[in-house]
């Protein structure tokens, strides 16, 4: 298939692989930061035929694992109105709530659709004008342009049954915390492709240059992702911290600019809750005033609801590469991907979910 | 699959043109329900009969046994409808065993307001997917609930089959240094259904790949009376399947990941949706652990028959890792095939 076999062809690889473990002298530790990245290692093992310097930590880009509990908590409460149809991407409606996930909402009666965009969501309160239609809009840079593009066609359309439940997070800002804390171990950045394909890259200039860190902005097919590491790799064994771009059939520095239009129309910079790392100043967009109508936090008086995490998750200092998940007590026993407690248990793309399944095969 | 001749055969004249609840009632709307829609696709003497229940030789020795019920939405799908998977599906759990499926029994549940055009087309496919694997209806039942009480209609099938003496097909029977064989490309069916669905927006060329596999193990059983283990791996996908076996078996088993062959447009639905076409539902697919011996020759059998006509050798069977599916992947890294955790679900990136 074209544009994908190209870029899995196991013998280009191993030739990137070679180079990887020629240029590798000492210990390094790369952060990825996407969960669409980390699905790709743990699918393809990339970590297992790594040189065994080089650590992999699996970095916060997982929405379905950061969306905060609160925040899912909420969307409970608004799917559970009889007045209510609640729609979302598939697989929020498996991450837990304190009590219940979406799945259960919709076994007792609440009116629980998924989709595959916000315009289906859109659709739906068009041919609904008596129901309250509202979009969970998760997710990082790369799905905001279709959020805010539903929210801004809604009130062009003066559909004002539809609103979304805005959870979104901004990945620079989260990079920067992590290379903050006074604990850090990351010494090199695999930044997230599709988000840089909206974003571009000039935000990531004034980050390696403040933490000399090498950021190489990298695809998801294994060899993107070999590509991105050799290059971080390279940097590191030469003391350099450049912003890279190994994704560049997709990505152009200044990003997508109509995307990055409707996103500023539509959503502000806010501060943000990330699950298992707590809150992070200007981290993440709200909908602005001018669409104030179309934001289900205002309109379903939501925002009183605060939950704590679960206290024996370590996911926070699992998301910094600072312990592993085995170090967990709960790992495996209470917390499970069936019973997850925490952030990165929650979805396929988390790391504890991935050793999960690793720690099984070592036994 | 498509029958022409569902397309073109003219719907009954009946009283009304939607199911109501009389015709659930057993009075003369029902009898006039089954003597125009029912009894004239799947006419045979043991049907004829009307009697409370059905009568049947019984050849001596084993017997195969299966249950399934259809709930499928959409209804109708590219590549097939619940009609002709009701069939097949219950055909193939029957012949999975190495019987040969004789008799079926079907049951309906039709939502008040049902279409009878509707009904009468699913059971045109019944009719022909049941001539095509050979089986007779042999019993069946109707039942009308109230609208909103069912998705326009459930059928339940239930079939019996002879299992010849010398055959001992069995989840629990892998030896180390099986082969694993596939009958065909994964994922077609799974995706066929999900790409249909209200709410997707993009359009695909996937179809459906239900079909009847009896005649297939037919031509199997003839090559070698040595497989050892055969599922149709439905919901839940290969991956489920494989599961099942290392674990009944308690050995491990390695799959090699170039081989399994998933057609381009499923693919390409796959990726778009973040689904693994190994966790995806078949329905006209099997995979059959064999002794190495007669693997090459089994799968030749294979390859003559249509159905089994892109069958591939994917793995073996190794006493390392017992209870457990490893994948080699393109850079020679072995993952973990695990059991899914619930139903597929898209991802958001």
């Amino acid at each position: 298939m074209k544009y994908l076999d190209e870029f899995r062809d196991p013998v280009v690889a191993k030739k990137i692989l070679d180079e990887i473990h020629a240029v590798t002298t000492q210990p390094w530790v790369i952060m990825e930061i996407c969960g669409g990245q980390t699905h790709s290692i743990i699918r393809n093992g990339i970590d297992q035929v790594l040189p065994k310097e080089i650590e992999l930590v699996h970095g916060p880009g997982c929405p379905v694992c950061v969306t905060p509990l609160e925040i899912i908590d909420q969307a409970i409460e608004i799917a559970g109105r009889p007045d209510v149809i609640f729609t979302s991407f598939g697989d929020m409606l498996r991450v837990p709530g304190s009590h219940k996930d979406l799945f259960m909402v919709r076994s007792e009666g609440g009116d629980v659709r998924t989709v595959f965009s916000p315009l289906e969501s859109l659709k739906i309160a068009r041919e609904n004008p008596d129901k309250e239609v509202v979009f969970f809009a998760v997710g990082f840079e790369t799905t905001a342009p279709g959020n805010a593009m539903a929210v801004a066609q809604a009130a062009k359309e003066g559909l004002t049954n539809f609103s979304e439940l805005v959870s979104h997070v901004l990945v620079p800002p989260a990079m920067e915390a992590l290379l903050s804390s006074p604990l850090n171990r990351v010494q090199g950045y695999l930044a997230a492709g599709h988000v840089c394909t909206v974003m571009g890259w000039d935000e990531y200039d004034p980050i390696a240059k403040k933490f000399k860190v090498p950021i190489v902005i990298t695809g998801f097919e294994p060899m993107d992702i070999l590509e991105g590491i050799l290059h971080t790799v390279k940097q590191l064994e030469a003391g350099t911290y450049k912003v890279e771009n190994c994704y560049a059939r997709i990505v152009e520095q200044g990003g997508n600019q109509p995307a990055q239009k409707i996103i500023r129309d539509v959503f502000e910079i806010t501060n943000r809750k990330w699950r298992g790392i707590g809150e992070i100043p200007v981290s993440g967009y709200k909908i602005t005033e001018k669409y104030a109508v179309h934001d289900a936090e205002l309109k379903f008086e939501v925002t009183d609801i605060h939950t704590e995490e679960p206290e024996i998750c370590i996911s926070g200092v699992i998301l910094q590469g600072l312990k592993k998940p085995h170090d967990c007590p709960a790992f495996g026993k209470e917390c499970t991907p069936q019973t997850p407690l925490g952030a990165t248990m929650v979805s396929s793309e988390g790391a504890c979910a991935a050793y999960y399944l690793y720690q099984r095969i070592a036994d | 699959m498509i029958f022409p001749e569902a397309l073109s055969c003219p719907v009954p004249i009946l009283t009304h043109d939607t199911v109501q609840m009389a015709h659930g009632a057993g009075g003369k709307l029902s009898s006039e329900m089954i003597d125009k829609i029912f009894l004239p696709r799947f006419t045979n003497t043991t049907l004829e009969q009307m009697e409370d229940q059905a009568i049947l030789d019984n050849p001596g020795g084993r017997i195969a046994f299966s249950t399934d019920t259809f709930v499928v939405d959409p209804i109708f799908f590219p590549g097939g409808d619940i009609g002709d998977l009701a069939i097949n599906g219950t055909v193939n759990d029957v012949a999975m065993s190495g019987a040969q499926p004789k008799f079926l029994s079907v049951g309906f549940i039709l939502e008040e307001g049902l279409s009878f055009e509707i009904l009468h087309r699913i059971v045109l496919s019944m009719e022909q997917a049941a001539k095509l694997a050979g089986v007779q209806i042999v019993a069946g039942d109707t039942k009308v609930v109230n609208r909103g009480s069912c998705d326009k209609l459930f059928i339940n099938t239930t079939g019996i089959g002879f299992v010849p003496d010398d055959i001992h097909i069995s989840a629990s029977n892998l030896k180390p240094g099986d082969k694993i064989i596939l009958s065909g490309s994964l994922a077609d069916h799974g995706m066929a259904v999900m790409t249909s669905r209200e709410g997707l927006s993009f359009q695909s060329t996937v179809k459906s790949d239900t079909a009847g596999l009896n005649h297939l193990v037919s031509d199997m059983l003839a090559t070698s009376t040595e497989i050892h283990a055969m599922r149709d791996p439905t919901r839940g996908g290969l991956a489920t399947s494989l599961n099942e076996f290392a674990a009944s078996s308690k050995v491990g088993i390695q799959l090699y990941n170039d081989t399994i062959p998933v057609k381009d447009d499923v693919r390409g639905a796959c990726e778009i949706l973040g689904i693994d076409p190994l966790y995806v539902a078949n329905e006209g697919k099997l995979v059959a652990i064999v002794p190495a011996e007669i693997a090459d020759k089994m799968l030749a059998t294979m390859q003559a028959n249509p159905l089994g006509q892109d069958a591939v050798i994917i793995g073996e069977v190794t006493d390392k890792h017992p209870g457990i599916v490893a994948l080699r992947t393109g850079l020679g890294a072995n993952r973990i095939v695990d059991m899914p955790v619930g139903e597929q679900l898209p991802r958001i990136c």
